[in-house]
């Protein structure tokens, strides 16, 4: 369903809440007791990274209609490439401790001053994270020439074989003093790095979910600029229809790999932001599971919507992490104990959540409408039935 | 020598093993097209109902008990994830798949607790014999002969009985087949119910051998037998059955070699290679639309 | 419809942070999850234990008997007095699945509760993973048998009170040495696991240094047949086989050695010394020695309340394997909890700043031995029980006490 009159208030209207939503999480970060309140900002970290992640996803495969589970193999090299260029050469002795340091001796945010000054820290994270994006964005350009001429679910298995292809090449000892082989690399900037400190280390401004939700928002929002570009209006004419796609025109080999290579790109940014949400980048944390995650986020949405996508990454990562965590634990009320609740019974009810949505609300939350289409149908309907 | 045959061996038995999963998901993917994701997780909950059952009962009532359960589960998994979603385009099923098998997943690590739990040894099977130096299980030894009797059967069942003969319409054409007066949804039924039978016992003689059984153990078996399908040619069950012994074997030989992690990788390159140069696979049928 | 939902459930995340504000002010922690058995719920003095552990994933296993540990400890002594004034423990319980991933959510949840310090976790992955989360919140955690270096270096809130992967590897070394004057080792350890890949390396380092050679394997995530490894080492002529891989793992190897009548002899880390592993080399002739933190029979007291414990609740037994055999990583978290006590009595307040300030200077002789810090935040400790399965009579019995001088 294309929508050919775009009414112009929409990209304003977005823009607006996303800037209310960037300026709502400061005064949240800078009001709230950090310590009290600290699964609020979990969630809203983890669950940007994973919106960034998810609307990647839905590129590929809400508008290209390319099914791909690789994502979480480009999630791994924008976490490796990202912290292989950000660890401070001070501290790559102690990290890649079995290796007796690093191949790599050199860190962006060090060439621009230390990851201590302002401009080290945002250059350098900056460039980093442009290279993590460059770096899955050059790996899928390659895996694409082969894989991408396949389709539907064999585009999927390929794809999650490559992912598992490429987690074996980072665990392995031989190329430990880049990767760290089995360890975890750690101590690059993280989230947190963005809290203002004044001189003696007291935090004065909070600036650590701003951080994630400002990276995330620029990233959605350059997808969405060119899903409403002729770029994006060829991708969703090859997800309708290959072979009109190709009558009109449209140069299907080179669409695709476009959209592969902007998927991954995104997804090697947001690799890198996971890796500064969890402190760590370690290669077993991005398995074929993390990618099931990410599209149960997108089916959850909707395929086809960039907001839902983002309204079902916050959603599930608050909810399989937060709201339900009281599952895990065995509750007594007076004398009565509520029976089955013990640990893992969190992911059994998360899942059978999971079936409903998708076999009764197959289209989602939103389908592939966005939020701000949601204020129009009516009118539309009524036009429709005079 | 000692050594070469110790490998044969245990690549002989996994691709045994893999075959009986492998020929679930060709059938399957044969009629609706569908990569059944929790194939691989029936597998395994199938392992946890032995273990299960066989604390309380006697082995040779735990066992057909098992393997009734597990087709039940396979049934009900059709009936209740795919069927309401027959008409819905094939990436929904398929999601649908990967959300049955992370609930299986999650109820597996709930019921144990994440617990590894051990397989009972079966009379038998269990058992070692010495083969030209090499210790091992009966269940090696049978594993390959029980597969080619089953596959016989099978074929024997597909080519010459009445449903067998639904089911190749089915998977040639579903529109006319359900014209012509076959009753699609047990068709399908039946090729559910296969799958399973077979993956029970395809989880009796892998966890026999390998004894531990954790909620994720289904997932890696899973996806090596979906690429065996995928190298014999999807659809055709001889097909799956040669790609599973091959797979078992290469993967047998990778993992007694210095190149031993790179054992999964190896598999999935395979698969990638066979897709993008002969996506037909070694016996599938000419005309697809998979390239 | 449709509409409404979307709408009302995007409105959900708004609704919860606007009542963390109205929660934010009210300072008082009020865990939902109260399991400690048998604490009196009478008066507001009650201090929170947070307790970082894996109930579930590839490590659960060792986490559930290290809870135990903490669980019996805590049925043993439910007060503690902090300034003159007698407080509850609750221990507060937050699952990190064994998975990096999921570590930090875990750790932002007990933070959350308002916990006064932190036990935890079995697994270096997950605690290098939180380190940060805690450090951020000023929270101290004691490590109780997370045995890789990354975990205190660089981080001033993490303490442990096990040893270390790189004494651990040597003493294994020596021993295989030693013992049995091995000359080829044969390593094997998961594919990209810090802790498997790390002991393996500390082992070859000191193996090699004593004249041996070794041959190095890693098998996948998930793998289940491991007669190709053992069959290689057995053709390589290898003298002794090192797996230090989780529980899930070991019972696999430790059962297929014991049926396929394996005669090299096996050696393991800390995390082999499982009932689990011990039941699959039952009546077979498996050599399999386990380097330990603590040996049945140190403390007989504790063995005693412990098994007394552990039999007296089904959950308990089963969360221990089945039987009441005693895993060192229970002594080891009863002992954690104990620390845990010294430290809040040290610092006269539940608070955590003071906590953390008290912890480096605090000492206590536990079960497991004498627990103090160094100026990293290890506990300084130089011997390991070496044990061996007495697969006869399926228990453990002590081989020797290995010491190593640095």
């Amino acid at each position: 369903m294309l929508q050919q009159t775009k009414s112009k208030k929409g990209p304003f209207l977005a823009l607006v809440l996303a800037a209310a939503l960037l300026i709502l999480t400061v005064v949240l970060e800078n009001t709230l007791n950090p310590n009290t309140n600290i699964m609020l900002f979990t969630t809203l970290k983890k669950g940007a990274v994973y919106a960034l992640v998810a609307v990647s996803m839905n590129l590929l495969n809400g508008f290209t209609g390319l099914f791909s589970l690789g994502q979480a193999g480009f999630m791994l090299l924008g976490a490796y490439t990202y912290a292989i260029f950000t660890i401070p050469v001070a501290d790559r002795e102690s990290v890649y401790y079995i290796y007796n340091g690093s191949a790599v001796n050199f860190s962006l945010p060090d060439l621009f001053g230390g990851a201590d000054t302002v401009p080290g820290l945002i250059l350098g994270v900056l460039i980093a994270l442009i290279l993590a994006g460059c770096v899955a964005a050059a790996v899928a350009w390659l895996i694409g020439l082969p894989v991408l001429r396949l389709k539907s679910d064999y585009l999927a298995i390929a794809t999650l074989g490559f992912g598992e292809i490429i987690r074996a090449i980072f665990q392995w000892d031989a190329l430990g003093p880049v990767t760290n082989g089995a360890n975890a690399l750690k101590n690059f900037p993280t989230f947190s790095s963005f809290n203002i400190t004044n001189a003696s280390g007291q935090v004065v401004l909070r600036l650590s979910t701003f951080a994630a939700f400002f990276i995330a928002a620029v990233c959605i929002a350059i997808i969405v600029l060119l899903i409403n570009s002729s770029y994006g209006r060829a991708f969703k004419a090859i997800r309708e229809d290959e072979i009109a796609a190709e009558a009109m025109g449209i140069n299907l080999a080179r669409h695709k790999r476009l959209s592969f290579c902007i998927s991954s790109f995104f997804a090697g940014v947001g690799g890198a932001m996971f890796a500064m949400f969890a402190n760590q980048a370690q290669a077993r944390t991005f398995t074929t599971a993390m990618t099931y995650e990410i599209l149960l986020i997108v089916v959850i949405g909707g395929i086809g919507s960039v907001s839902g996508s983002c309204i079902a990454a916050f959603l599930y990562v608050a909810a399989s992490e937060w709201w339900l965590r009281f599952l895990d634990a065995e509750t007594t009320i007076g004398a009565f104990k509520v029976p089955f609740l013990r640990n893992g019974f969190r992911m059994v009810v998360f899942s059978i959540i999971i079936m409903i949505v998708v076999l009764f609300f197959r289209r989602g939350l939103m389908g592939d409408k966005e939020l701000f289409d949601l204020f129009r149908p009516r009118r539309k309907k009524k036009e429709a039935s005079k | 020598m000692q050594y070469a045959v110790s490998i044969l061996l245990s690549g002989v038995s996994l691709g045994g093993q893999y075959a009986l999963i492998a020929i679930g998901y060709t059938m399957v993917y044969g009629i609706l097209r569908l990569i059944n994701f929790a194939h691989g997780d029936v597998f395994m909950v199938a392992g946890l109902i032995m273990v299960y059952l066989s604390a309380a009962l006697p082995l040779p009532v735990a066992a057909p008990l098992m393997i009734i359960l597990t087709v039940a589960l396979g049934f009900l998994i059709e009936r209740a994830a795919y069927k309401p979603l027959r008409s819905a385009p094939r990436m929904s099923v398929m999601i649908s798949a990967i959300g049955v098998s992370y609930l299986l997943q999650n109820t597996a690590t709930y019921v144990t607790g994440g617990l590894p739990q051990m397989y009972p040894s079966l009379p038998f099977l269990s058992e070692n014999i010495t083969i030209l130096g090499t210790s091992t299980k009966w269940v090696t030894i049978v594993t390959p002969f029980l597969v080619v009797a089953l596959v016989v059967v099978l074929t024997q069942l597909i080519n010459h009985t009445k449903v067998g003969m639904a089911m190749r319409a089915v998977a040639k054409d579903f529109e006319t087949s359900q014209l012509m007066g076959i009753k699609i949804n047990s068709v399908i039924s039946v090729t559910f119910i296969i799958g399973s039978l077979l993956a029970a016992v395809g989880s009796m003689l892998y966890f026999t051998n390998y004894s531990s059984i954790v909620p994720l153990s289904g997932t890696l078996p899973g996806l090596r037998a979906f690429v065996a399908a995928v190298f014999g040619g999807i659809g055709s069950i001889p097909g799956a059955v040669v790609g599973a012994f091959l797979i078992g074997i290469c993967e047998s030989i990778i993992k007694g070699s210095p190149w031993s992690i790179f054992s999964d990788a190896f598999t999935f390159a395979l698969l990638i290679v066979i897709l993008v140069v002969k996506p037909t696979g070694l016996f599938g049928e000419k005309a697809t639309d998979k390239v | 419809m449709k509409k409404f939902l979307a709408l009302a459930l995007s409105g959900a995340l708004a609704l919860t942070a606007l009542a963390g504000c109205g929660g934010g002010s009210a300072g008082t922690p009020a865990p939902e999850s109260t399991t400690s058995g048998g604490a009196a719920t009478g008066g507001e003095n009650t201090v929170y234990i947070g307790v970082f552990e894996p109930a579930t994933g590839d490590s659960g296993a060792g986490g559930k008997q290290e809870m135990l540990g903490m669980q019996y400890a805590n049925s043993e002594t439910p007060t503690v007095d902090i300034g003159g004034t007698t407080y509850n423990v609750q221990l507060v319980y937050a699952d990190n699945g064994s998975d990096p991933a999921k570590a930090p959510t875990a750790a932002a949840e007990l933070v959350g509760q308002g916990v006064s310090l932190v036990l935890g976790s079995y697994g270096s992955g997950v605690s290098i993973a939180a380190g940060p989360i805690f450090g951020d919140a000023g929270l101290a955690a004691i490590g109780v048998t997370c045995t890789n270096p990354q975990v205190t270096a660089g981080n001033d809130y993490y303490f442990r009170i096990c040893f270390l992967d790189p004494f651990q590897g040597t003493v294994l070394a020596n021993f295989a040495t030693e013992k049995f004057s091995a000359q080829k080792a044969y390593l094997l350890g998961e594919l990209g696991n810090d802790y498997d890949q790390g002991l393996m390396n500390y082992f070859e380092q000191a193996f090699t240094a004593a004249g041996g050679t070794v041959v190095k394997d890693s098998f996948p995530q998930n793998t289940s047949d491991f007669s190709t490894y053992l069959n290689k080492a057995a053709s390589e002529g290898c003298d002794v086989i090192f797996c230090p891989v989780s529980i899930a793992y070991s019972t696999q190897i430790v059962k297929l050695a014991a049926d396929t009548g394996l005669t090299i002899p096996i050696l393991g880390s800390d995390t082999l010394d499982s009932n689990m592993v011990l039941e699959a080399a039952a009546g077979s002739d498996v050599q399999l020695y386990v380097s330990t933190f603590y040996q049945e029979g140190g403390s007989p007291e504790f063995d005693e309340g412990i098994k007394a414990f552990i039999n007296g609740d089904s959950t308990n037994l089963t969360n221990n394997g089945g039987n009441d055999t005693i895993a060192a990583v229970t002594a080891m978290g009863y002992d954690a909890y104990y620390v845990a006590l010294e430290a809040l009595k040290a610092a006269g307040s539940t608070d955590p700043a003071a906590v953390k300030a008290a912890l480096p200077s605090v000492t206590y002789t536990g079960v497991s031995g004498a627990i103090a810090f160094d100026e990293i935040g290890d506990a300084i400790r130089d011997t390991a029980y070496i044990k061996v399965a007495d697969t006869a009579n399926g228990v453990w019995a002590l081989e020797t006490v290995q010491t190593v001088s640095e």
